[in-house]
């Protein structure tokens, strides 16, 4: 099957119905290898056994800005193609980065009490990182709240992608602002400066969140297919029972 | 294993994270069955999709 034949709402649900099961066991598998190389691994020099938070902090942060660039690229899809998979796929991925994001927050706030004496701080990471879960507020929202889904749905896409600014301003935020958060040590410029007993069991917790998400998303989209099915064959019941 | 004197943020934050994943897990396995089981009665009453009448028709 090309990937274009999934497009088609049935043949993507039987695609759904065959790969769901191998993604969740995949993911659980996942999850338990990277909790236990989590619990295995040391503690930092500095920050002691709180940078365990680290395991679950620095993956939702990742995937909360990922699953943002999905809805953008969603939201092209519904604009310019109008296509109504691409609709579904925005509006099935906005509650889960919205958890992931708020994920984020409260272990951020947790792991910083710790470690800088502070829950919060008004600083361009902290803040940025708050004004992108008010988006997906924001974009759950309009998709919730709109009586005309397709004008819901057309104004969603328009705020992700006004939305999609704050992206390269989280990234950047810890570079050209002084913020009490840390700058990238995983993804810069010289290579990572995080020790492999901490790095990998960091990465394979970032490839069970990352599974998590795709797994999660995947199931929500086809209930939003289905969702709209219901609203389709109840449009016709009343049509006919009208005739 | 010992999480030191800051346990207490670490163990919060893990229950967190188990907490929201399961609400997510929690609201997609019973939006689908709810979902099912609505079109189920619908299908039950006859309505059927324009798309699967036209098959239907053809056949």
């Amino acid at each position: 099957m090309a990937i274009i034949d999934l497009a088609n709402p049935t043949r993507f649900l039987g695609f759904v119905r065959r790969v769901l099961p191998f993604m969740a066991a995949l993911t659980i598998v996942l999850f338990a290898f990277g909790l236990y190389r989590t619990m295995g691994s040391p503690d930092d020099y500095q920050q002691g056994a709180t940078v365990k938070i680290m395991y679950i902090h620095v993956p939702t942060a990742w995937l909360s800005m990922m699953c943002w660039g999905v809805m953008s690229v969603a939201a092209l899809g519904t604009l310019v193609w109008r296509h109504p998979l691409a609709d579904v796929a925005g509006k099935a991925a906005t509650p889960i980065g919205a958890a992931f994001t708020f994920i984020c927050l409260v272990t951020g706030s947790l792991w910083g009490r710790p470690t800088w004496g502070t829950y919060w701080v008004w600083d361009a990471r902290l803040t940025s990182m708050l004004v992108l879960f008010l988006l997906y507020l924001g974009v759950l929202a309009l998709y919730w709240t709109a009586e005309d889904p397709g004008r819901g749905s057309r104004a969603a896409a328009i705020l992700t992608l006004v939305g999609a600014i704050n992206i390269p301003i989280i990234k950047f935020s810890v570079e050209y602002w002084n913020t009490l958060h840390q700058p990238a040590s995983l993804f810069r410029k010289g290579g990572s400066a995080i020790d492999p007993s901490i790095l990998w069991p960091l990465l394979i917790m970032a490839g069970a969140f990352t599974l998590l998400f795709f797994t999660l998303h995947l199931a929500a989209m086809r209930n939003e297919i289905l969702r709209r099915r219901v609203r389709t064959m109840r449009l016709m019941q009343a049509q006919e029972q009208r005739a | 294993m010992n999480l030191g004197p800051h346990a207490d943020f670490i163990v919060a934050s893990f229950a967190v994270t188990v907490f929201v994943v399961a609400v997510l897990v929690a609201w997609v396995t019973l939006d689908y069955s709810g979902l099912r089981r609505i079109l189920g009665d619908l299908e039950e009453r006859g309505v059927t999709r324009r798309s699967r009448r036209a098959g239907k028709d053809e056949r």
